[in-house]
């Protein structure tokens, strides 16, 4: 088990820079998820961390030794592929045993190595079949004991669960989380899916273009985005632009809007803010004795009901703000209806324009 | 109703049609391969006179032997070379790569007749002359393209992520090809092997050209034969041919078919 430190690094195909001076450190037995749109370079920094591909320039540790140069099979890694990549041609117990028996270990601890492996992903019974005769969380789970088995020092994970329907993916990042806990091995994940990165990772990498735009613990990256990218990518954020005034932001229309969190900036530059749908507060009149409250009025254009929630799409100003309101059985607003929107400053973050 | 099953009839009519085109002329062959008369002559009287007598052509024997030898030599030869060079076209990008691979076409469509001509010549050129080395040489040369085209065809189906995953499990080069790519491509492999086989025992035109009266295959033999006068031995050498060749090109397709399988 070991940390993973990436330290500026970047790598180009042509002119394309797909990783630009990205530094991030990877706690030891930590779970990690990087996330980003296709083509961010989310993929291209695990195969740089994998040792598929090689840096042009920058750092690469593991567990403090150097492995930019390193190539793949000498790296002790384990990883996941996207479509599991089991061998056709092999057993499930042959798949897992794989890189137990390319370092020549003997044939009786490859079965019982192999045997632990599969009981921990609960496949112990499946040895015998091939690959082609399981479902697609029995794969995952084959493909999972097979990147363990040979005690890598970090976990590889490349959208492992991208291809499996909604319910197998909620039970598999469970069972996911769980066997990496039970392990303790440092875990790092790609993903697009948002709502993965916050219910399965101790801290998120956001990318963007090759760069890294924020690092952090999901509550903090949620809570207090740096950009705008960040305040919308990772969940849902209304974005306010205008000019700031220090503590908040003077919209176009000379509204102010006050701002609890988020980045020190000198005043007059321009300047937005983020603030979570289910953070605002909707009604007929300001209800809110609340003075440095942030309000604003508007119209209710539309109205989308989710069972436990409904969410309201509130126009204001050539703006349509979106607001996430809990079914508690007392809100009853219609569509045409119009509204008075307040939120408090501490759930207002000021984001440098970008 | 009525229509529909008449051109069921019509379709399997073709079909018997079609079969009967190809084969008739091989199982008359075959047939007067164990007829009494020499001169084709009816009614049909069973004998294996002529087999007897093909086991006592030392000419026509030998050359059979040399034909196998070849094939065989050859046929390792193409599919370990035209294997090996698949996976490095696979597997690698490098300058000319695309020339490299339209280069290996042409000579499937060139004919034998201009092939042999032009390695005779250039065997003669550096030396080597004609003969069984050189025949070996021009079967080599002509089967390596078949197993390239078919071994890479192969692996068009194979996914390179089997490689990665392989390699991430700390295989290296020799045991990510020999436990992971090559149980994949084996039903291409396989095939052309059976198609360098093919190429180099039914090869005339270009042993033709490279032989030499004591050196010789026996697809030139018989051609020799038959101009000195027809014997029904070579019926019988024939039919015997006939049935290696039908049998090699039933487990061809037979591989061929196995490979379109998961």
């Amino acid at each position: 088990m070991a940390g993973v430190q990436v330290a500026n690094l970047s790598r180009s195909f042509g002119a394309h820079k797909a990783l630009d001076d990205v530094s991030i450190d990877f706690a030891d037995g930590g779970f990690y998820a990087l996330l980003g749109p296709s083509g961010s370079g989310k993929t291209t920094l695990l195969r740089q961390i994998a040792g598929f591909d090689f840096p042009d320039s920058g750092r690469i540790a593991i567990g403090g030794e150097s492995v930019e140069r390193v190539p793949v099979e000498k790296r002790r890694i384990g990883m996941v592929f996207q479509n599991y990549a089991l061998f056709p041609n092999m057993s499930v117990a042959d798949n897992v045993g794989f890189g137990l028996s390319v370092r020549g270990q003997a044939k009786a601890a490859i079965e019982s190595e192999v045997l632990r492996a599969l009981d921990l992903v609960q496949l112990g019974k499946l040895g015998a079949r091939r690959p082609h005769q399981l479902s697609g969380g029995q794969r995952q789970r084959v493909a999972l004991a097979r990147a363990i088995v040979t005690k890598p020092r970090v976990l590889l994970l490349d959208e492992p669960l991208g291809a499996l329907d909604k319910a197998l993916r909620v039970d598999m990042q469970i069972e996911l989380k769980r066997i990496q806990r039970e392990i303790g091995i440092t875990t790092i994940f790609v993903t697009h899916d948002q709502e993965e990165a916050l219910t399965m990772s101790d801290r998120i990498g956001i990318l963007r273009d090759g760069r890294l735009v924020q690092e952090g613990p999901p509550e903090e990256i949620y809570d207090r985005p740096k950009s705008e990218f960040a305040a919308t990518f990772l969940g849902d954020a209304n974005i306010f632009r205008g000019e700031t005034t220090g503590t908040g932001i003077r919209l176009p229309d000379g509204t102010a809007i006050a701002a609890g969190a988020g980045a020190t900036l000198a005043a007059g530059a321009r300047a937005s803010c983020a603030v979570r749908p289910e953070r605002i507060r909707i009604g007929t009149d300001s209800g809110t004795s609340d003075p440095n409250a942030n309000m604003l009025r508007g119209q209710i254009s539309k109205r989308i009901f989710a069972g436990n929630s409904s969410t309201y799409f509130v126009d204001r100003d050539g703006q349509t703000l979106k607001v996430i309101v809990q079914n508690t059985g007392v809100e009853k607003l219609a569509e045409g209806q119009k509204v008075v929107l307040h939120w408090s400053p501490e759930s207002t973050v000021l984001i440098a324009a970008g | 109703m009525a229509t529909t099953r008449f051109l069921e009839w019509c379709g399997r009519l073709y079909i018997w049609l079609l079969l009967a085109f190809l084969y008739l002329p091989v199982i008359i062959m075959a047939l007067m391969s164990f007829n009494v008369s020499p001169f084709y002559q009816l009614p049909f009287e069973w004998t294996t006179e002529w087999y007897a007598l093909l086991w006592q052509n030392d000419q026509l024997f030998s050359a059979t032997w040399n034909s196998l030898e070849i094939a065989i030599i050859t046929t390792v030869i193409a599919t370990v070379l035209g294997s090996a060079a698949s996976l490095a076209l696979y597997r690698h990008e490098f300058r000319g790569k695309k020339v490299l691979q339209a280069l290996l076409f042409p000579p499937i469509a060139i004919p034998w007749l201009i092939t042999g001509t032009a390695m005779l010549i250039f065997f003669f050129g550096v030396g080597i002359g004609r003969g069984l080395f050189a025949i070996l040489l021009g079967h080599v040369a002509l089967a390596l393209p078949y197993v390239i085209v078919v071994v890479s065809a192969r692996l068009q189906t194979f996914a390179p992520e089997l490689e990665e995953a392989a390699r991430s499990l700390g295989a290296n080069q020799w045991q990510v090809t020999w436990r992971v790519t090559l149980p994949w491509i084996m039903p291409g492999v396989i095939a052309g092997g059976l198609f360098a086989f093919a190429v180099s025992f039914d090869q005339f035109v270009v042993s033709y050209f490279l032989s030499t009266p004591g050196q010789t295959t026996l697809p030139v033999e018989i051609y020799a034969a038959i101009r000195k006068g027809f014997t029904p031995e070579i019926n019988a050498v024939s039919t015997i041919i006939i049935v290696v060749s039908m049998a090699l090109m039933l487990l061809t397709a037979r591989f061929f078919k196995f490979g379109g399988e998961k």
